[in-house]
């Protein structure tokens, strides 16, 4: 093989033709495949799998974006997502190294993607059959913070024995008198594995439950891959007397009115001036279109 | 008007140019070949292909070139590059006791068969910032290299061989069949781990964090109580038996590292008083990387040796999850990334605390 050939490819900005179709080889894609496989089979469950080396590093999606390399086909059109946007860095990182390696069309439109990776979103556009979301999870083990041994806490699973996770949101509520977590808010899958949802806002927990899409999960360091199939029950955890509840604002998005949508507060000045906007940026554009189609453009709130 | 965070890619596309005019420096000044990195920064070279895992000190140099010598992002480099390789095969196990030394010291006897080497060292420099080699000069060329000054015989049995003949110290025999060790490139880790598989780790494993591991047992979190048994330096041959052939034959030789540290053992129930052994192995010159991981090799043992296990260095799961540089870098630094998400959500539970506790009297529970 020759090296330099290889570096000037690997430095070249168009598409990387020595690399096998999106990177991976095709040894490893099986490999994951089965892992996925595994995990679709036994909803919520943490399949351990021979993570590899990717070129991100790790703590960047390297989980998500070998899933996705596993399961994305010449004839997918891909979407990535951080934080809810197209835009941002790495979700623009991410999708340029599928473009390199796999050739792939790429969208930004919730519903013309076949394929989306996420990191800490669900789109606010409700997903649809045969579309698969393939989350980046940085920790997949919900009770790593109460139990940090992996020993320990595989026992607990294997039993079903989620005493600790209740007593610590019991504890939150005799302390704070509410459940102090907003997001990575754990959650029951399928009636047996509690799972941890990625660090998404506890406002898209809901999402998960009943989603006619397939959801994968890919935690690259930690090396576990889990799913949620099509249709499966996602209860958010609570009480009977202390029920799940997600975020509301007292604010509409300032760029398209939407009051029903995930707002990050951007501020303005440095008067303490702060507005709204909508953090899946496909979402706000849309509306925003099509309020301009009809020809009554959203005014910027004060 | 509020702008997302657009343009996203031109600023990527820009990150790498000025990158790459911070690698190169100066332009007025010659730019560092690979070579010369190779030749040059040794001791750079021997960790990177370590902990990258690699034996190439001409791609761990290029590596370091491209990393503008951060080292550790060079092993990720040299990962990653590595990630892709198909596996052709399994070599035999290197028999280092044929190794051609360039040094072998042990601490443990004053001489012994095959002497004390003491070879290329910085031990015994005395550290005053040599002001010559700032000048610029050419460094005198040592006309003849001391070679030749003891005469290293090519096969020196290993200092714990010769201990073994009193049956003081353990024996670790190879196993039934000799079972192929697990390939945590491949495989994910799973605990317990075995020993080998903990060896494969720490092998990888960054040389800072098994540094402070390694001193952490000589302070009283682990109780070992070391000698270094020998560490060598030297040429080793690499053999592999090709399938078609059915006998071994050597592809190269290879430089290592390789250190046996001793340690007291009070005996078991089934065990009588012997001295027990950590081992450690590195590529290239790698000394404190084959010391402190043989240091932590011994303290992981502890379960096996019925020690009770009560400090970091003991327990695999502290150990061996946050051994590995790329993945600890990785996870620290993925902080950087956008998190605006998840910080939204927090301001939002954090106001409603506090305006919880400005007026305590929620209608709750009334006095």
């Amino acid at each position: 093989m020759n090296r330099l050939q290889l570096s000037a490819e690997v430095q070249d900005a168009s598409t990387a033709p020595d690399v096998n179709f999106a990177y991976l080889d095709e040894r490893t894609k099986r490999m994951i495949r089965r892992a996925i496989l595994k995990a679709v089979a036994i909803p919520g469950y943490q399949v351990p799998f021979g993570s590899r080396e990717m070129p991100l590093p790790y703590g960047w999606g390297t989980g998500g974006i070998q899933v996705t390399a596993s399961v994305i086909g010449p004839n997918d059109v891909l979407k990535v997502i951080d934080q809810g946007s197209d835009d941002t860095v790495n979700a623009v990182n991410i999708r340029r190294f599928f473009e390199r390696t796999a050739g792939v069309d790429t969208t930004t439109r919730t519903h013309e993607a076949t394929l989306i990776q996420t990191r800490h979103r669900i789109p606010e556009k409700p997903l649809t059959e045969g579309q698969i979301i393939v989350y980046q999870v940085p920790v997949p083990e919900p009770m790593q913070r109460l139990e940090p041994r992996e020993t320990e806490t595989r026992t607990l699973h294997g039993l079903a024995e989620y005493g600790l996770m209740h007593v610590k949101l019991y504890e939150d509520i005799a302390r704070f008198g509410h459940i102090a977590t907003t997001y990575d808010y754990p959650v029951m899958v399928n009636h047996r594995y509690i799972m941890s949802p990625s660090p998404i806002p506890k406002f898209d927990n809901p999402k998960m439950h009943m989603n006619p899409a397939l959801q994968l999960f890919g935690a690259g360091r930690e090396k576990r891959i889990y799913a949620v199939p099509p249709y499966t029950a996602v209860e958010s955890l609570a009480f009977e007397d202390h029920p799940f509840e997600i975020q509301k604002w007292h604010a509409v998005c300032a760029q398209c009115g939407a009051a029903d949508s995930f707002l990050d507060e951007i501020i303005t000045d440095d008067a303490g001036g702060r507005r709204h906007v909508c953090s899946d940026s496909d979402y706000c554009q849309t509306r925003q279109d099509e309020a301009g189609q009809m020809g009554g453009a959203v005014k910027d709130l004060p | 008007m509020y702008v997302a965070v657009k343009g996203g890619e031109t600023a990527i596309l820009n990150s790498y140019k000025l990158l790459a005019e911070q690698r190169r420096g100066d332009p007025q000044q010659p730019e560092l070949t690979v070579e010369q990195i190779r030749q040059q920064l040794k001791l750079s070279v021997d960790r990177v292909m370590t902990e990258g895992s690699v034996y190439d000190p001409e791609l761990a140099a290029l590596a370091i070139k491209q990393a503008s010598g951060d080292l550790v992002e060079a092993i990720f480099l040299l990962r990653a590059y590595r990630a892709t390789l198909p596996r052709l095969g399994n070599t035999c196990a290197l028999d280092t006791s044929r190794m051609q030394l360039d040094r072998r010291i042990s601490a443990t006897f004053k001489d012994l068969p095959g002497g004390q080497v003491l070879g290329p060292t910085y031990d015994y420099t005395q550290r005053l910032l040599d002001f010559s080699l700032l000048a610029n000069a050419q460094t005198t060329l040592i006309e003849e290299p001391p070679k030749g000054l003891v005469d290293v015989p090519t096969a020196v049995p290993r200092v714990v061989d010769l201990l073994n003949q009193e049956g003081l110290i353990e024996k670790t025999p190879c196993p039934d069949n000799d079972p192929a060790p697990m390939d945590l490139t491949r495989s994910p880790l799973h605990f317990p781990a075995d020993r080998a598989t903990r060896l494969q780790n720490l092998a990888r494993g960054d040389e800072g964090f098994l540094l402070a591991m390694a001193y952490s047992t000589q302070r009283g979190y682990a109780h070992t109580h070391p000698f270094v048994g020998e560490v060598r330096l030297g040429q080793v041959a690499v053999d592999v038996v090709p399938e078609e052939l059915g006998f071994a034959i050597s592809i190269g030789d290879m430089e290592i590292t390789e250190c046996e540290m001793v340690n007291q053992f009070a005996g078991s129930k089934t065990e009588p008083p012997q001295f027990t052994r950590g081992y450690g192995l590195a590529f290239g010159h790698s000394e404190r990387k084959a010391m402190a991981m043989s240091l932590v090799d011994r303290a992981l043992r502890a379960e096996e040796l019925g020690e009770a296990i009560e400090s970091p260095a003991q327990m695999q799961e502290f150990v061996l999850s946050h051994s590995d540089s790329l993945e600890a870098s990785g996870f620290v630094q993925h902080l950087k990334l956008p998190h605006y998400v998840d910080f939204q959500s927090e301001l939002e539970l954090v106001r409603k605390m506090r305006a919880q506790q400005a007026s305590p009297a929620l209608p709750q529970e009334a006095p």
